[in-house]
């Protein structure tokens, strides 16, 4: 294996879902939903990309599709130099030992029958069935006591947790098996902000002790500019800018990401008020029947006809690896 | 002094928080079974069928007669020798020919309330199995699993209990497989209804994503989660089962002599109903004591197991 080797590797994924109509008859042809559209990025060991976008992007289905809990119609999911698309589901289940994720709704991810201590210990025991008694209880007990819970806890419920500790029961059981990457599927957007944050430091700690790879979803750019080390914007499935952080934070390049960053608010009443609208009109267009030409048009400050006419491709504007999917931004202006 | 007093204090305050820290947890199920405590008529209901269940084991010890063999001395006179009297230890009087119904209604509670529960059994581990895997898989196996099911259940299970009996002849055992063929229908319908909702929960996905064979998610993570809803559905099911076997019974396709049940005693106590009254009272008394019960328990259970007091 050669150091360039990236951890993950993900080409034109695509994820098309098929909807059939309201009150259709059994033998209408269902209409595809593509629900992510052609999504590449690369990731290497110990890095973590942020993917942003609004409700209904494909934030959530991207992720699903890469642990090949939703099926994806075209691309590659290059996990360690191997598809995982062309395994079975026997095999995708041992790699899946190093590929964990992390969900959005704390409670809801964890079974209410179970006490949390046999919800931590699960992917242990059906990893490593040899692994019993006291021995399975000490690594249960260690890693609770990592994520920040008190091992003598583990005979408690999931009911009887807070959201945050409730997330840290999540984030244990996706770490037990020492894993490479950790999906963290709108890990924070359930909890309130002074929580987010411990849960984020938690995440950042654990990625600085146990050299995990994350991809860290939410809807939140202040949220992904903490912890990503590479940031990624989905609209409707597509990706519209990815970039470095401090490149995209810095200067966004597509009026999306421009509109996202200005819905930020500022903690300060006279500089909120003070600073640009950017305001986007309208909702996301159905992606059942997205625009023609670039997906982003209908609700573009920039649009105009051209954008219609031709989709626009997502290539290197700058030179460093940012990427921009906009007719309007012009590489010669950007790299100046 | 004063600070040492106060540290020693706060020294113990710690140690009870800290034993405290450690109590169990209160699982779902502990909170259910506080609720139902507070049921009357449920924890009533279940108090009267333990002592059911008591009556139908060790009834007969209490009796010197037995359930075949018949009374010669009161026969010639039975309007006025087979009344129930505990002199002559009939508690329950004689039936029409005879024999002590007491022994016979221990023995016909024995051969009921096994056939409610068995067929209420059958109806949790098939029902609960077929449809938490036809939910959980989905597709075309759904597909196929639902529409076996109805045509099953859209034979006509008399029938079926008639061709049976007339091929084998009258059996207590057909009656159980007549029965267990018939029960777990409607729990597989409801149980897979629960599951294709279940289906969509994170903590499913979770364990999904962590690589738990597609079996052990549905025994695991399925099935407690619908348990609620199946146990309330037994208990309500054990009445209908005694219900049908006596109907069967009734109509004189049910167990065979010397053996009775409920619905065999009823059958023969409205024949003497005239004459001998309680021939017909004490049976009867026994089937809607019992169905009571188990209506009432099943009304405790689900207050108790409600996911929307949860």
């Amino acid at each position: 294996m050669s150091e360039q080797q990236p951890l993950l590797a993900v080409e034109n994924l695509q994820v098309t879902f098929d909807i059939m109509p309201r009150n259709a008859w059994p033998w209408t042809r269902p209409q595809p939903l593509k629900a992510v559209n052609k999504v590449s990025f690369t990731l290497n060991e110990g890095e973590t990309l942020g993917i942003v976008g609004e409700s209904g992007c494909g934030k959530s289905t991207l992720a699903r599709a890469i642990m090949g809990m939703v099926p994806s119609q075209a691309g590659k999911v290059v996990w360690l130099g191997e598809d995982l698309r062309g395994l079975n589901l026997k095999q995708l289940r041992k790699r899946r030992q190093r590929l964990q994720m992390v969900f959005q709704d704390p409670l809801a991810s964890l079974s209410p029958r179970m006490t949390v201590g046999d919800i931590i210990a699960e992917p242990l025991r059906t990893h490593y069935p040899d692994i019993k008694g006291v021995e399975l209880r000490e690594k249960v007990d260690v890693i609770m006591e990592r994520v920040g819970l008190h091992s003598h806890q583990k005979n408690r419920y999931p009911h009887e947790f807070s959201g945050g500790q409730c997330q840290r029961v999540g984030i244990a059981r996706a770490l037990i098996l020492e894993p490479k990457l950790i999906i963290c599927d709108e890990p924070v957007s359930a909890l309130d902000v002074s929580v987010q944050a411990q849960v984020i430091n938690l995440l950042k700690s654990l990625q600085r002790d146990m050299g995990l790879s994350l991809i860290f979803i939410a809807h939140d750019l202040s949220v992904v500019k903490h912890i990503s080390d590479r940031v990624m914007v989905l609209y409707l499935g597509n990706v519209v800018e990815s970039a470095d952080r401090a490149d995209l934070y810095a200067k966004p390049l597509h009026p999306y990401t421009q509109a996202l960053m200005a819905a930020v608010p500022i903690p300060d009443p006279d500089r909120e008020r003070a600073k640009p609208s950017v305001a986007l009109d309208g909702d996301l267009p159905s992606p059942l029947n997205p625009p023609n030409g670039c997906v982003f048009r209908t609700r573009c400050p920039l649009a105009a006809e051209y954008c219609g006419k031709e989709v626009p491709v997502l290539e290197d504007k700058t030179g460093a690896g940012h990427r921009v999917a906009c007719h309007y931004v012009d590489r010669e202006e950007v790299q100046n | 002094m004063f600070f040492s007093d106060k540290h020693a204090g706060m020294g113990e305050l710690a140690d009870t928080l800290a034993e405290e820290a450690y109590t169990e947890g209160r699982s779902l199920w502990r909170d259910a079974r506080r609720r139902f405590m507070q049921h009357r008529a449920a924890v009533a209901s279940l108090v009267v069928l333990a002592l059911l269940l008591l009556f139908a084991a060790f009834g007969q010890y209490l009796s010197p007669w037995d359930n075949e063999s018949i009374d010669w001395a009161s026969l010639p006179n039975l309007d006025e020798d087979g009344v129930p009297s505990l002199a002559s230890q009939h508690y329950f009087g004689l039936d029409p020919i005879g024999r002590d119904l007491y022994q016979r209604t221990v023995q016909g509670s024995r051969i009921s309330l096994m056939v409610g529960v068995l067929g209420a059994l059958t109806a949790v581990v098939i029902g609960t199995l077929y449809g938490a895997i036809s939910g959980y898989v989905g597709g075309r196996t759904d597909a196929i699993m639902m529409r076996t099911l109805e045509v099953l259940s859209a034979f006509p299970f008399m029938f079926l209990v008639i061709v049976l009996m007339a091929v084998f002849g009258r059996n207590v055992l057909l009656i159980f497989i007549a029965i267990g063929a018939v029960s777990w229908l409607n729990m597989a319908r409801i149980v897979r209804g629960q599951t294709l909702s279940l289906k969509r929960k994170e903590f499913i996905e979770a364990a999904m994503a962590t690589g738990v064979h597609p079996f052990l998610i549905v025994l695991r993570h399925v099935v407690p989660n619908v348990l609620g809803v199946v146990i309330v559905y037994a208990t309500l099911l054990v009445p209908e089962m005694i219900l049908f076997e006596s109907f069967i019974s009734f109509l004189g396709l049910g167990v065979s002599e010397p053996y009775t049940s409920w619905g065999a005693l009823i059958s023969e106590g409205a024949d003497a109903m005239w004459t001998a009254p309680w021939t017909l009272i004490f049976p009867m008394l026994m089937l809607v004591l019992t169905l009571f019960c188990f209506n009432f328990l099943g009304d405790g259970l689900r207050d108790a197991l409600d996911p929307k007091d949860r």
